[in-house]
């Protein structure tokens, strides 16, 4: 009985030792020599592996960035600032601070503004359906509303809004990986910085179309009628090929565009109080009353 | 007589062609036509008229725009309108030649008379010339122009011309009636395309569910005398007329995966075009009309029709008696690989063959339900692909995996779709994965090519 | 006028779909049910009726409870699977067995994969293997079919089992048969004891020939499997005729017919392309024999049909269908 004991543990214990040589051997041949640095990098990512960098995963981000010699071109969007402070500390980096981002859906043509010619009766993705034809709507600039965006966000900020047909983003889950970007084939999605206290103005339409073909096909397009960039006090709005764009950095949120805009096509998010269309309007009347003036004189 | 067919795969759709006795009639001329610049394979012509400049039929309005490319000309005579953006059947815009209507006035120097003319000129050179000039392109669907598939690139050497007579598509019956009411014209474009290719033999091939086609024309080339040229009986098979297969059944060889029909020796050419060619080479009649079935159970008034190009979908339509309450789906093309109409403004471009109605019951595509691995879709695939595979890897967005299983091969030919019990969309995500290898491929290509002119420096 | 339609093509599909498909199979395995009803009489109804049964409310609650999915049952394959679970049962198997078998098939080998088209064994199958495992007794007690019809009928062991047990106590195979008096004839007609569905072999073979027919099943991986079991018996019983019986008798006994014509054809389970699924059948057919001859089961048709199923991603994988203008 003893014997078997003392046989079984010998065994075991030489097993393992020789096991552990062989092991460590192997080790030791294989071994990659590595930059420690990558991995304490990688520790520091979310972990989302969603690309939005443009690497495939946080490891290749990780990898990436400690061969670049700065962190110019290497910018998590789902860490944000927090994370590439970190990042930029392991590596002994500098880095700038970049204003967050967010996605936005330029398009609104909803259901009652911009109604169906047709039926969709093919596979339900947009990128599918973009191949095909230029969509159910008379707009063919306009959101395909098959949902490829939802699919590809993985934070699941995204979702279909039943009513209008249109993706909605949800701010708080937003990481602005861009994902959706680079998923939406009509090219409606944007990623524009959050803007303070979330407050931001943009053009929702894409639509290159003359106005009266833009107008005909959504009640809601951007006709291009440049009304915008006439009000804007700050050359903030640009209108090119038909449709309005507002550049982010110059925008100064005063929503003059917004109440001038004859479509509803100029949206302002995240403000306190609603616009009173109104009385932006008399105070552009005014204030342009008084240019008048100014210029006679 | 045992009937030809293809190695692999294919489908039989009941073949329907409910309008196989409405000989061609001529369309009347509509008060306005949109001709599309954009209308072959290719770059887009470039127009060489300007608005307010008067036309007359067959003359050129817009130029090639590149090597491969084709002349457009007027199909009618009348006043340039416009030349501005115009949505094509699905919604997209191109440059559309609007041009009204008055008259029909012929350009000078096209023969307008029905004499056949055997005669068939001795400068290879010269045929290929005049088939560009006469602005040919394929008319089996893909509008590739004709005078580049006649160009074989050097090193290869065309052995057989193959006419394809197949219409294997359900529904049409254009090519057939063209083949009875135009044979001996048919015959003599394939002459003049045997020809054209330094003398080969030809094969006219014609599937066995048109036996009236197949009996005159075999009665037209014993007529004429043509030794070199035999009509072949092809099996009743979906997609029988593909290219590919075509030469699979005539000729016994199989293109391999990118390459042109011209490496196995084969140059094929629809019965459409041969007739195009006899117009464009021996009466001087560039492409300026093409003959359009009209068909589908729900449509009270199947017809044949010649519609000159750039008519509106709407004005034939109406012609015919409007859209019937019942038609769920407007097809340009057959029901297996036609395009759905979604806008009938749209104009009739040389490659359109037809137009077909069908009813929600006929096309409403059932709910997709899970896949029950039961090989159909590979059973029915004619390129020998597997589609329950590519349809998940095109899902997933595995490009590589795409290419390695073959996406770029898909003909598009339906057959998987069609055959699947699940009816799960195989083909509109297939589509997707060969659209994103072949982009890949082109720019492998292009890397490579840029590398080497590198190299050279 | 109504919207239009606009889908990328094809704009038409054949009439399949998969109930269509399922639909042949249930007509196809008629005659056998049919056949077993009046060899076995109302118990046999009873099996069936609790089989199929259990097998669709299942799915059904499945569906609707777990998945909280649109419900299934509509295809029918619950249906094929509740028949075949059943013909894989004796006749004298009590109800609640027949409903734990049907658990297992449905819950555990079919749904909990993903239900239709995402298991990886024949479900009917892994039911009537747990069942043989779990109630040995059972499942392997055969008594006296009571025909519908009053028909003579023979109890005891099926032939195959009889055959184990009398090589066991050292009996020849001539001996065996003899004793037992198995003839050819007995089980085409399905008069013998054994699982209800292993002996109505020309019924089976009716069904098999409507499936080709239709075209719902391609015949290679059946007639691989018969020949491989005929080829393999062939040459042992060449070399022993005491020990190894003899090729008619092993293509005729222990539910061989059901298996290579219904239940190795399973779309699911089985290989795509014709290659694979002859190897598939040469896989079946040999290692039903390897288990009847040396296996301590007196058949193995089921369990060759499970370790072959296995496989069957890998056969996928090897052996593709040549592409076109490819080498």
């Amino acid at each position: 009985m003893v014997n078997i004991i003392i046989w079984t543990v010998a065994v075991v214990t030489v097993l393992g030792l020789v096991l552990a040589l062989v092991l460590y051997l192997v080790a030791q041949k294989f071994k990659v020599e590595e930059d420690p640095r990558i991995d304490e990098v990688e520790k520091v990512m979310p972990g989302a592996n969603c690309g939005g960098c443009g690497f495939a995963g946080c490891r290749a981000f990780a990898e990436a960035a400690v061969k670049a010699p700065n962190l110019d071109n290497n910018f998590c969007p789902v860490g944000g600032n927090e994370t590439m402070a970190k990042v930029a500390a392991i590596l002994g980096y500098e880095v700038t601070a970049k204003a967050p981002m967010v996605a936005v859906v330029r398009c609104n043509g909803t259901c009652e503004a911009r109604p169906k010619v047709n039926e969709y009766d093919g596979y339900p993705s947009c990128y599918v359906k973009s191949l095909l034809y230029t969509g159910d709507t008379g707009c063919q600039f306009g959101c395909l509303g098959c949902g490829d965006c939802v699919n590809a966000c993985q934070f699941g900020a995204l979702s279909m809004d039943p009513v209008t047909g249109l993706p909605v983003v949800d701010e708080s889950k937003c990481t602005a990986c861009g994902s959706c970007v680079k998923a939406c084939p009509k090219h409606i999605i944007e990623l524009r910085p959050q803007g303070p206290r979330g407050m931001r103005m943009f053009v929702s339409c894409v639509n290159k179309d003359k106005g009266p073909v833009a107008k005909k096909a959504c009640a809601n397009a951007c006709i291009g009628c440049g009304i915008c960039a006439k009000t804007c006090k700050h050359e903030a709005i640009t209108v090119e090929g038909n449709v309005a764009y507002i550049d982010p950095a110059k925008c100064k949120l005063c929503r003059e565009c917004e109440a001038m805009c004859p479509t509803g096509a100029i949206h302002g998010v995240g403000f306190p109080k609603p616009l009173d269309k109104e009385a932006v309007k008399a105070r552009i009347k005014e204030r342009q009353q008084k240019e008048k003036e100014a210029a006679n004189v | 007589m045992s009937k030809a067919t293809f190695s692999m795969g294919g489908v039989h759709p009941h073949d329907n062609k409910i309008s196989r006795e409405c000989a061609i009639e001529q369309l009347p001329l509509a008060p306005t036509v949109y001709i599309s610049v954009a209308q072959h394979i290719g770059a887009p012509s470039v127009p060489c008229v300007a608005v307010g400049d008067k036309v007359k039929v067959g003359q050129v309005i817009a130029e090639p725009g590149g090597f491969v490319g084709a002349f457009i000309h007027s199909s009618v005579s009348g006043t340039v309108k416009s030349i501005a953006p115009r949505a094509d059947l699905a919604g997209r815009a191109s440059t559309h030649i609007e041009i009204a209507v008055e008259g029909d006035e012929w350009a000078e120097g096209i023969d307008t008379t029905d004499t056949l003319i055997t005669a068939i000129p001795d400068d290879p050179k010269a045929i290929v010339e005049k088939i560009k000039q006469g602005g040919v392109v394929g008319l089996g669907g893909a509008t590739f122009p004709t005078h580049v598939k006649l160009s074989p690139p050097p090193g290869s050497k065309c052995e057989r011309v193959i006419i394809n007579g197949c219409e294997c598509e359900p529904y049409l019956t254009s090519d057939f009636r063209t083949l009875l009411e135009k044979g001996e014209q048919v015959v003599v474009g394939a002459a003049l395309l045997q020809k054209a290719m330094g003398d080969v033999p030809c094969t006219i091939a014609i599937e066995e569910n048109k036996p009236e086609a197949i009996a005159h024309i075999n009665e037209v080339i014993a007529r004429l005398g043509y030794k070199n040229m035999e009509v072949m009986v092809m099996k009743m098979m979906y997609p029988q007329g593909g290219e590919k297969q075509l030469i699979d059944a005539v000729m016994h060889r199989q293109v391999g995966s990118g390459a042109l029909p011209i490496s196995v020796g084969a140059v094929v050419q629809n019965v459409a075009t041969a007739l195009a060619v006899y117009d464009a080479v021996q009466k001087n009649k560039p492409i300026v009309d093409n003959s359009v079935t009209v068909t589908g159970q729900c449509f009270p008034r199947q017809a044949n029709l010649l519609v000159r190009v750039g008519t509106p979908l709407s004005y034939i339509i109406d012609y015919l008696g409007g859209v019937p309450a019942n038609a769920a789906k407007i097809i340009s093309g057959g029901p297996m690989m036609g395009r759905a109409v979604a806008n009938l403004d749209a104009a009739t471009v040389k490659g359109t063959g037809a137009l077909l109605f069908l009813t929600e019951e006929q096309t409403r595509r059932a709910p997709e339900t899970n896949c029950i691995r039961c090989g159909k879709c590979a059973d029915a695939c004619p390129m020998g692909l597997e589609p329950f595979l590519l349809n998940k890897l095109s899902k997933n967005a595995d490009w590589d995996a795409c290419e390695a299983n073959a996406a770029q091969d898909c003909i598009e030919c339906g057959c998987c779709l069609y055959s699947c019990p699940a009816h799960i969309p195989l083909l509109d995500n297939i589509r997707v994965g060969k659209g994103f290898v072949l982009g890949a491929i082109r720019a492998r290509a292009a890397a490579a090519k840029a590398a080497a002119e590198a190299a050279k420096k | 006028m109504n919207k239009l339609l606009v889908s990328p093509s094809p704009h038409i599909h054949s009439k399949d779909s998969t109930k269509s498909l399922m639909l042949d199979v249930v007509i196809a395995l008629l005659p056998a049910v049919i056949c077993t009803f009046i060899f076995y009489g109302w118990r046999e109804m009873v099996v069936m009726g609790v089989s199929v049964a259990s097998c669709v409310l299942l799915e059904w609650a499945i569906t609707k409870y777990m998945l909280k999915k649109p419900s299934t049952i509509g295809d029918l394959s619950a249906v094929i699977t509740g028949i075949l679970l059943a013909l894989n049962l004796p006749y004298t198997t009590p109800w609640w067995v027949v409903v734990i078998g049907s658990v297992v098939a449905i819950g555990v080998a079919k749904m909990s994969f993903g239900g239709l088209g995402q298991n990886i064994w024949n479900p009917a199958l892994v039911g009537r293997v747990f069942l043989l495992v779990s109630f040995p007794t059972y499942m392997t007690t055969w008594s006296a079919p009571q025909g519908l019809f009053g028909l003579d009928a023979v109890s005891g062991a099926t032939p195959l089992g009889a055959v184990q047990e009398g090589l066991l106590q050292g009996s020849t195979i001539q001996e065996i048969m003899s004793a037992g008096d198995y003839s050819y004839s007995k089980m085409l007609f399905a008069n013998l004891g054994g699982s209800s569905g292993e002996f109505c072999v020309l019924a089976l073979l009716a069904g098999f020939v409507y499936l080709c027919i239709r075209k719902v099943i391609k015949p290679w991986i059946t007639l691989s499997i018969f020949g491989t079991v005929a080829l393999t018996s062939l040459i042992f019983w060449g070399i022993d005729p005491s020990r190894f019986t003899d090729p008619l008798f092993n293509l005729l006994s222990g539910g061989l017919v059901l298996g290579a014509c219904f239940m190795a054809t399973d779309y699911v389970t089985s290989p795509m392309s014709v290659k694979g699924g002859i190897i598939f059948g040469v896989g079946i057919g040999f290692l039903t024999m390897m288990i009847r001859y040396f296996g301590s089961y007196p058949e193995g048709m089921s369990f060759a049909i499970l370790i072959m199923n296995s496989v069957v991603p890998l056969l996928n994988m090897w052996f593709k269908q040549k592409k076109f203008g490819r080498k």
